[in-house]
């Protein structure tokens, strides 16, 4: 291997900045207002996954698909981006949509089934989170080429997880970018499970990380369960992508927490004990603790996190149990700017 | 400012291209070998010398990846214009197509639309080996979202793409291949001529019966229609312009007038763009037909080898035998 390449190689294990039990690995951590910021992400998140789990339950919602224990990576992909940045979210990404900014009944209505898609693209950034695998990912090149030719500093972050990196668009995503030197951030969530599917079956490769050698692309590791970590290692990316240095790939390795959704048996596939190891890995425990240890973080300070996280929570749930009448001709105004004939024909017998 | 010029519909095409670009900053042109060789077929030749690199540029070699990315520039204010070198070779993008170019509209009720146009070179007639010669319209024309436009003249190939370009839906642009290289006199615009996508066009008068084609198609039932009137029977020939969406006035206010129809087009007969035709016109027409509509179609087999694509393509005499089969005895 020549020198060149050698840097797009990840490091050996990945980036830890807090340890497990709370204590600082590196001298350089984000700063006090970053990680207590962090904080109140990570146990809003946590409320919502939830709140929304709850939801399920109760038949308000179809479907969820947790990220229950992967909140860390949620929170910081959302926290590390500027206004102008991009988010391009899988359909388990929405605490980090929730995060970007985006009204949370806004973001579940894909999941409540009033329509595909319930918030402006446009008005935070986020691009709509829809079910196939890694079809998002040649997107978010193509809004970072687009605002490359314009002139614009954008930044985009491109979520995907371990499933999608089987998928061909996760290839020809990160292939094309780093021909375009398009602005994008792959961030791979690595939970170890694509639905049922262990990591082992999914890939050979080394780490997901080291898939961005083959492209051109710098691959980093980060423990994604550490949100100082992940808060630095995305921060550098986002950095080096506006600075002109072309896509940059970090794989974040997790765990999904419950099983791939309410609708899933997460026991068919994987031990009880393997989950509990994963508990104590808990990405809020850790954080908490540190800031506790630091004397950054008291009872109140935290109480009041958890309020506003209850606030999010209580706002969510009345927006969810609100019934909203769907409008069957909605079905037919928005296929076409303007409607065809066929279609002005068929709204007007439906 | 209007001029006029002889033109392939290659030039045609390629000179909707150049005029689209310096009308608007926003058109960009991208694909495989779009760049410097100016495409397989040359209909991108000259952008780049003229547009620069950013205006026009090869990509890597993978469909998916360039509608994908097409898709993401149209959300953040371009308007890209993809070439798929061949229609089998668009087959790796018919996933974005599907999913996200026909659906982004109406999944965020408006908020995000697509100008976007896939220029597919599309269908046979030119001795192409296996993969290069399908007529694959029934697919798109299938998928809510998408308009599916094919020209059959250089004259429409230029007009139809300006609009394509200037239209705030995406639009899948089928150009026949084996009419790349016809000629005749083109208009030109400095600006995106309209009305043309949704308007089937009556390219012969006729009283007998109604010729309905569209794309490589039209030229065969223009040359039946010539036959049939030294014999004596006189053929009307519509050319649809564009699949999706489908001018039922036009059509049906032809069929209506000569009571008899012919569907005229080169994809594998089943369930296909002419069997919808059929339904359509029968559902509307009904009460005006003398005979059953008849099809003139490929076969519903695999586009066959060079040798043997001439019993596929739909030709003058099996176009003149459906015509004679229309229940003339009856009238």
């Amino acid at each position: 291997m020549t020198g060149d390449a050698h840097h797009l190689l990840p490091s050996a294990e990945p980036v830890t900045l807090i340890g497990v039990d709370g204590a600082a690995l590196h001298e350089t951590l984000p700063d006090d207002a970053a990680l207590l910021r962090a904080l109140q992400g990570l146990v809003t998140a946590r409320r919502l996954n939830e709140q929304a789990y709850a939801l399920v339950r109760q038949g308000r919602l179809a479907v969820y698909p947790s990220s229950h224990g992967q909140e860390a990576c949620q929170v910081a992909a959302a926290q590390v981006l500027a206004d102008g940045d991009w988010l391009f979210p899988t359909y388990r990404d929405t605490a980090a949509i929730v995060e970007r900014g985006v009204d949370p009944v806004e973001a579940l209505t894909l999941l409540k089934g009033d329509w595909h898609c319930g918030y402006d693209p446009y008005e935070h950034r986020v691009a709509p989170h829809t079910t196939p695998l890694a079809t998002q990912l040649p997107h978010a090149v193509g809004v970072a080429h687009a605002a490359r030719l314009k002139g614009e500093p954008t930044v985009v972050m491109a979520l995907c997880g371990d499933g999608g990196t089987s998928e061909g668009d996760f290839h020809e995503a990160l292939n094309f970018a780093a021909v375009l030197k398009a602005p994008v951030v792959f961030l791979v969530q690595n939970n170890e499970y694509a639905i049922s599917v262990p990591l082992a079956r999914q890939t050979a490769a080394p780490s997901l990380a080291h898939k961005g050698i083959g492209y051109g692309v710098k691959g980093e590791r980060v423990d994604g369960n550490d949100v100082a970590a992940l808060l630095a290692v995305l921060t550098d990316a986002v950095q080096r992508a506006r600075s002109g240095a072309g896509p940059q790939l970090v794989e974040a390795h997790t765990y999904r927490m419950q099983a791939h959704t309410n609708a899933d048996d997460a026991t068919r596939y994987r031990k009880d004990d393997e989950v509990a190891a994963w508990v104590e890995r808990d990405p809020i425990v850790r954080l908490e603790k540190h800031l506790r240890d630091r004397g950054l973080l008291t009872d109140d300070v935290l109480a009041r996190m958890t309020e506003a996280a209850e606030k999010t929570a209580a706002h969510t749930r009345d927006g969810i149990n609100r019934d909203v009448e769907p409008d069957p001709a909605e079905l037919f105004a928005y296929v076409y700017a303007k409607p065809t004939p066929q279609l002005i024909e068929q709204g007007a017998q439906a | 400012m209007i001029a006029h010029e002889k033109l392939s519909m290659a030039q045609a095409l390629n000179r909707a291209l150049r005029d689209a670009m310096s009308a608007d900053p926003s058109v960009v042109v991208f694909g495989e070998d779009v760049g410097p060789l100016g495409g397989v077929f040359r209909i991108t030749d000259g952008l780049t010398a003229e547009f620069g690199e950013d205006r026009c540029f090869d990509t890597p070699l993978a469909e998916s990846g360039i509608v994908g990315v097409a898709v993401g520039m149209a959300m953040n204010g371009m308007r890209p214009v993809v070439e798929m070198q061949f229609d089998a070779f668009a087959y790796p993008a018919f996933e974005q197509i599907v999913s996200h170019v026909a659906k982004m509209r109406n999944r965020t009720r408006g908020k995000v639309s697509l100008p976007m146009v896939i220029r597919v070179p599309y269908a046979g007639g030119i001795g192409g080996v296996e993969h290069h010669c399908d007529s694959s319209e029934a697919y798109y024309a299938h998928t809510p979202g998408l308009h599916v436009v094919a020209p059959a003249t250089p004259s429409d190939a230029y007009t139809l793409l300006r609009e394509a370009i200037a239209s705030p839906d995406p639009v899948i642009f089928l150009e026949p291949k084996k009419l790349y290289w016809s000629k005749e006199e083109v208009e030109l615009s400095a600006h995106a001529p309209a009305a043309g996508i949704g308007r089937a066009v009556v390219r012969r008068e006729g009283s007998d019966a109604t010729l309905i084609a569209y794309g490589p198609s039209v030229p065969i039932a223009l040359e039946a229609a010539e036959v049939a009137d030294r014999e004596g029977r006189s053929l009307q020939v519509v050319d649809l312009r564009s699949i999706v969406p489908f001018d039922d006035e036009t059509v049906c206010a032809a069929v209506r007038s000569t009571g008899r129809a012919v569907v005229v087009a080169e994809a594998s007969g089943f369930a296909s763009v002419s069997s919808e035709i059929v339904a359509r016109v029968t559902e509307r027409c009904f009460h005006s037909l003398a005979a059953p509509i008849r099809r003139v179609t490929g076969y519903d087999i695999p586009y066959p080898p060079p040798k043997l694509e001439h019993v596929q393509l739909p030709s003058v005499d099996r176009v003149l035998e459906a015509v004679d089969d229309l229940q003339w005895e009856l009238s």
